[in-house]
């Protein structure tokens, strides 16, 4: 059966969020862990992305999952001072500030990108801020305005 | 203004303080002006033209012109004094081997809006007192200057020349109150669903031509992303409704903060998408959230897209104020 | 072409029980590019690894997926395993379907589901895997110190002690720094000169410490293990390796008006100067400024009376070029000018002092014999005046601009004056108008408590409004407020004394931009990680020790000095510094030259350099270019997006590589 022929009621139905984290290495994703280590579950369509730093998260990449059919982006880095690199997560924080903003321009809902900060010791606080998320994004629905249709079908 | 600027070309020519000279010459047409580069009195003589059509943005070519040995002469117009400067700033001109003269300029005319009033056999224009003169085959006819305008330069930013070695005409302000960001701000009042729409119909009009591309004076890349097969972005007429925006979302966030504002990527859309209104959109944000800043205005200046300030930067957050959803 | 294995662990249970493993293993087996998969109980148990071992070998497998625990816990196990048998270890990679899978989901059906996700998207990474090769770099097992002061000494005696050869440059004629000027330390009152002479001449004499005094740097080049440094050596006029310090030709010195900055200039020394008794090196050094000989031509009595023909006026600055492992950042502190605080009437009165100065009036080897008078007339003082926080903790608003941190030893070494002046002369009357009372520390605390119990000193909670000098009784009113019982009050004072804030040299901010240093925006060397790497700069083989990296006292100081030393034995002790492999490289034929990515650098590891290149088109051309050092930059990849063009990537992150991860994740 192909995306045509389906009702978009039974989409809507079928549909579960897609999302994709992009974490760094030393803070977030080591609290990505500690959330598994702790047994504190989330939804299993979040998928993490693991990379060294919050700066090295390109919007090209952000961009390019929206494309392939992710319904939200979601980036975790150190809080600010407590950055592996030192600065990595401010310019983050700025180039993610930007894009976010243009997004919201162009008309895309500014709550399917976020950017949180997530210790290596804030397994609790993963889980909470990924809970809350995919809650947002299960209420704005399937990521219409910024899908690349012919990607979504199977 | 145009016989002064070649007498000044000449001079420099004729004492080898310059060795060429990037300045404007008509193409087909009167109103169709194109960037040339002459190299004697002759060439000068024959085809330097500066009027109200030289609308064209010189200081891209002087990437190219200035890799070149000896020095050129440029005419810069005060937009162009700004890309000038950032184009300095990333080392893309060496301002060494380039000769500027700041040309005054008071804004261009839009040979569009000269059709639409019917004014057509164009042959040439001039500005006398205050008014244009344009010179047609069926006689000439006079209209106010600031109603056959460029859109780009009705909310002109700045008549202030930042960088130059000598000045032909008169040095101009910073314009204080442009009004260059109500129409930016305007779309941020929209909801985001209005907003998507006034986007969708604008952009799904894009024939990715290249020429907003082509023609920015920031987007001046050895290899532009989208011509590189190893950037995963490679692509040339948009596949999707998506590569529409995917295209001028990148090519706006890769001039942010290097974007003077010059308004070139709009004046030669073929499809009239306001693009400029992207890069203003990133200029106004920046504005707001870290601090004014006027990227070309000083050379050797950051951009804030490359600083940061540990506390006083807002979280990301801060996007979801106002017309966001 | 790729040949990618793929091996799931059970982890026992842990995986198991929440994900079916074989039917990850069979998905796996679908995946374009994957010719082997299996599943094992305990894939980081011996057993398993040979498992992989033996897999690679029997299929020729070129990539190898674990999908399992973290890579944060077993990673470098498995990359440990596959290298042994000769495959590059950066070729695995790790999907992590425990911590982020089979124990957060319990639902086996979505658990599995997600875990096959997780093993598509490392399939798609490996796949675009490439071999990489850390480099390594040799060591210059020399380290050099910037700075002579307690920071500088100490760090240079510990690195010197553990057999390393270490030089120390100092701007003054001699070693000792700050510490050599003070009177006393708090909170014990032992003798300043007393602990730190003896370190300098432990530093004099150690056979592995060169000291370059009356010098300083002026270039750096290099990186990490491999620095190269210019170090200036101003013309000193004397013979280093001739003069004895015996000071005869400073007694002839007809030149007797100089003011002596070793006693903040409270008093006047010779044009030819040792600094002060204890100095290290003891050599003599004309002052240029003030030498007859060197400004008018006419004079040279020094050179007369030189025993050993020491003295020479031709002298000129000379550069030596050195090369080190390891740099120790050691610049120390200064006082602000105080002089724009008009209120305080530093300028108008010569018993309006700051607290170093204060320190040199109190001082046995000071201006005055140790004798505490009034600088304007030789008075004793009856009754002293000391103002807390000038230039410190102030607000951004403040008219003068000072700093916005506390200078942190000020609250402590006023209660040392107010004690010692008590101890001299106990009927004097001392007030102390503060902000705040801060005596964390050792000891400390009942100190102060000291001073205000058993030496009656007045502590005010308050502010000074005005320092007025009064010329017809010779004293200084101070109009000031008591903020607690809210009156004004109007001191007849002998002396006010001032704890301006303390400020990074003024060397600092140049010395940074040498070492491509981060800074922050009150000058202090930013330390590579706030809580985790507080003696490290950012920039690899840059270390802090002391007051450059933020306000200390004395013990603080030390103890730092010995952390930097042994940040500094470590690295020292390498013969040579493998890298990280996960690096950052730039296509020189698609860099614009833009220097955006040099910008956002924390380490300073990119620079730029003109190149040739020979174009499609056969001509030559000079490009503009970045190049990554990749014994300096740490893979975080901040250049990476900064770049318009995509020529700067991140090796075993790359672009692709993560694309190939979104789009596996996305299907």
């Amino acid at each position: 059966m192909s995306v045509m022929e389906k009702t978009a009621a039974a989409r809507q139905a079928e549909w579960k969020p897609k999302i994709i984290a992009f974490c760094c290495n030393w803070c977030s994703y080591g609290g990505a862990d500690l959330a598994g280590t702790n047994r504190l579950s989330y939804p299993a369509n979040v998928k993490i992305i693991r990379v060294p730093c919050s700066c090295r998260v390109n919007p090209m990449f952000i961009l390019r999952a929206f494309q392939k059919g992710a319904d939200g982006v979601i980036v975790c880095g150190c809080h600010p001072g407590d950055c592996h690199y030192s600065t990595g997560n401010y310019h983050a924080r700025r180039r993610m500030t930007m894009l976010f903003s243009m997004l919201s321009f162009l008309g895309v809902e500014s709550a399917r990108t976020r950017v949180e900060w997530v210790s290596a010791a804030e397994g609790a606080r993963f889980k909470a801020v990924m809970d809350s998320f995919v809650e947002d994004i299960t209420r704005l629905g399937p990521n219409e305005r910024l899908e690349d249709l012919r990607c979504k079908e199977n | 203004m145009q016989r002064e600027l070649i007498n000044r070309a000449r001079e420099l020519l004729a004492d080898g303080t310059v060795d060429r000279v990037l300045g404007w010459q008509a193409g087909q047409f009167a109103y169709d002006i194109t960037p040339a580069v002459f190299t004697d009195a002759g060439e000068l003589e024959a085809h330097f033209v500066y009027n109200e059509f030289c609308a064209d943005n010189l200081s891209k070519y002087l990437i190219k012109e200035s890799e070149k040995e000896g020095k050129v002469l440029a005419f810069l117009k005060p937009c162009d004094t700004y890309s000038f400067n950032q184009l300095v700033t990333e080392h893309r001109i060496r301002r060494e081997h380039v000769y500027v003269i700041g040309v005054e300029s008071y804004g261009k005319a839009d040979v569009e809006k000269l059709r639409a009033r019917g004014i057509s056999g164009i042959t040439g224009v001039e500005t006398v007192s205050g008014m244009l003169k344009v010179h047609t085959m069926y006689g000439d006819e006079s209209v106010p200057l600031n109603e056959v305008m460029l859109d780009r330069c009705l909310t002109c930013k700045s008549k202030k020349h930042v960088v130059y070695d000598e000045l032909i005409g008169e040095d101009g302000d910073v314009v204080a109150d442009s009004g260059r960001f109500d129409m930016v701000e305007k779309l941020e009042r929209m909801t985001a669903k209005e907003r998507f729409s006034f986007w969708q119909g604008e952009l799904s009009r894009c024939i990715r031509c290249n020429a907003c591309r082509n023609v920015c004076p920031a987007c001046t890349c050895e290899n532009c992303v989208f011509d590189n097969p190893g950037s995963g972005l490679q692509n040339r007429a948009a596949r999707d409704n998506f590569e529409e925006k995917l295209f001028h979302i990148i090519r706006a966030y890769h001039v942010a903060g290097r974007c003077t504002d010059c308004g070139e990527c709009s004046r030669v859309c073929p499809e009239h998408i306001p693009l400029h209104l992207l890069n203003r959109k990133f200029i106004k944000d920046f504005n707001e959230l870290y601090g004014p800043f006027q990227a070309g205005e000083v050379s050797g200046q950051m951009s804030p897209m490359c600083a940061y300030t540990e506390t006083a930067d807002p979280e990301a957050s801060v996007v979801r104020k106002g017309g966001a959803e | 072409m790729q040949k990618i294995g793929v091996f799931v662990c059970w982890c026992g249970t842990n995986i198991a029980s929440t994900v079916d493993v074989k039917a990850v293993a069979e998905a796996a087996k679908s995946v374009p590019g994957v010719v082997f998969s299996t599943d094992y109980q305990y894939m980081c148990s011996e057993a398993g690894q040979n498992l992989i071992k033996d897999s690679v070998l029997t299929y020729g497998l070129t990539h190898v997926v674990v999908c399992s625990c973290s890579p944060r816990m077993h990673e470098a196990t498995f990359r440990k395993a596959v290298a042994s048998i000769g495959m590059n270890p950066y070729m695995l990679e790790v999907a992590n379907i425990r911590e982020q899978c089979s124990w957060v989901h319990k639902d086996k059906e979505v658990g599995t589901e997600k875990a096959i996700a997780l093993m598509k998207a490392a399939v798609a990474k490996a796949m675009l895997n490439t071999p990489l090769t850390a480099g390594s770099t040799p060591v210059t097992k020399r380290a050099l110190v910037i700075g002579g002061g307690i920071a500088g000494m100490q760090t240079a005696l510990d690195i010197a002690d553990a057999g390393f050869q270490v030089d120390i440059v100092e701007t003054k004629p001699t070693i000792g720094g700050k510490m050599a000027q003070l009177d006393k330390t708090f909170p014990t009152l032992d003798c300043s000169s007393c602990i730190v002479t003896p370190k300098m001449v432990e530093v004099g004499q150690h056979p592995n410490i060169t000291i370059y005094a009356y010098s300083e740097v002026t270039e750096v080049k290099g990186f990490v293990g491999q620095f190269t440094v210019t170090i200036k050596r101003k013309a000193r006029y004397v013979d280093e390796s001739k003069c004895t310090g015996c000071g005869a030709c400073i007694e002839k010195c007809p030149m007797k008006k100089v003011p002596d900055e070793w006693n903040m200039n409270l008093n006047n020394r010779k044009a030819i100067y040792i600094p002060f008794a204890q100095a290290v090196p003891k050599i003599a050094t004309i002052d240029p400024a003030y030498c007859l000989k060197l400004n008018t031509g006419k004079c040279g009595v020094c050179s007369k009376v030189c025993g050993t023909n020491a003295i020479n006026y031709e002298a000129k600055d000379e550069y030596l070029e050195v090369g080190y492992g390891a740099i120790v950042a050691a610049t120390g502190y200064e006082m602000i000018d105080v002089s724009k605080y008009d209120e305080y009437a530093y300028s108008n009165s010569p018993d309006v002092v700051t607290a170093l100065e204060y320190e040199r009036l109190m001082s046995a080897a000071g201006p005055t014999g140790g004798h505490l008078v009034r600088p304007s007339d030789g008075k004793e003082p009856k009754t002293i005046v000391f103002i807390q926080c000038v230039g410190s903790r102030e607000t951004e608003d403040s008219c003068h601009g000072g700093k916005p941190y506390c200078s942190k030893v000020c609250c402590m070494y006023t209660a040392k004056h107010a004690i010692l002046t008590k101890d001299h002369y106990p009927d004097t009357d001392i007030y102390v108008f503060y902000i705040d009372v801060r005596t964390p520390g050792k000891l400390f605390d009942e100190f102060y408590r000291r001073a205000v119990e058993q030496y009656n000193v007045h502590y005010i909670k308050g502010a000074v409004g005005k320092v007025t000098p009064n010329a017809e009784t010779g004293k200084l009113d101070v109009q000031a407020a008591d903020l607690l019982l809210m009156e004004q009050l109007q001191i007849e004072a002998d002396m006010v004394v001032l704890a301006a804030a303390l400020e990074p040299h003024r060397s600092a901010r140049p010395l940074a931009t040498m070492l491509t240093a981060p800074m922050d925006t009150n000058d202090f060397f930013t330390e590579a990680h706030a809580k985790l790497r507080p003696v490290e700069s950012a920039t690899a083989g840059i270390y802090l020790s002391g007051f450059c990296q933020g306000p200390k006292d004395i013990p603080e100081t030390v103890s730092q000095a010995g952390a930097a030393a042994a940040k500094v034995i470590g690295l020292l002790s390498k013969n040579e510094l493998v890298g990280n492999p996960c690096v950052a490289h730039s296509d020189e034929w698609m860099c614009n030259g833009c220097s955006q990515c040099e910008n956002v650098c924390p380490y300073g590891a990119i620079t730029y350099e003109e190149k040739e290149f020979r174009m499609p088109d056969r001509t030559t051309k000079i490009r503009r270019v970045a190049s990554v050092n990749p014994a300096v930059c740490q893979g975080c990849g901040a250049c990476t997006v900064t770049c318009p063009s995509g020529a700067m990537d991140l090796r075993g992150f790359t672009n692709q590589e993560i694309m190939a991860e979104v789009d596996a994740l996305c299907l």
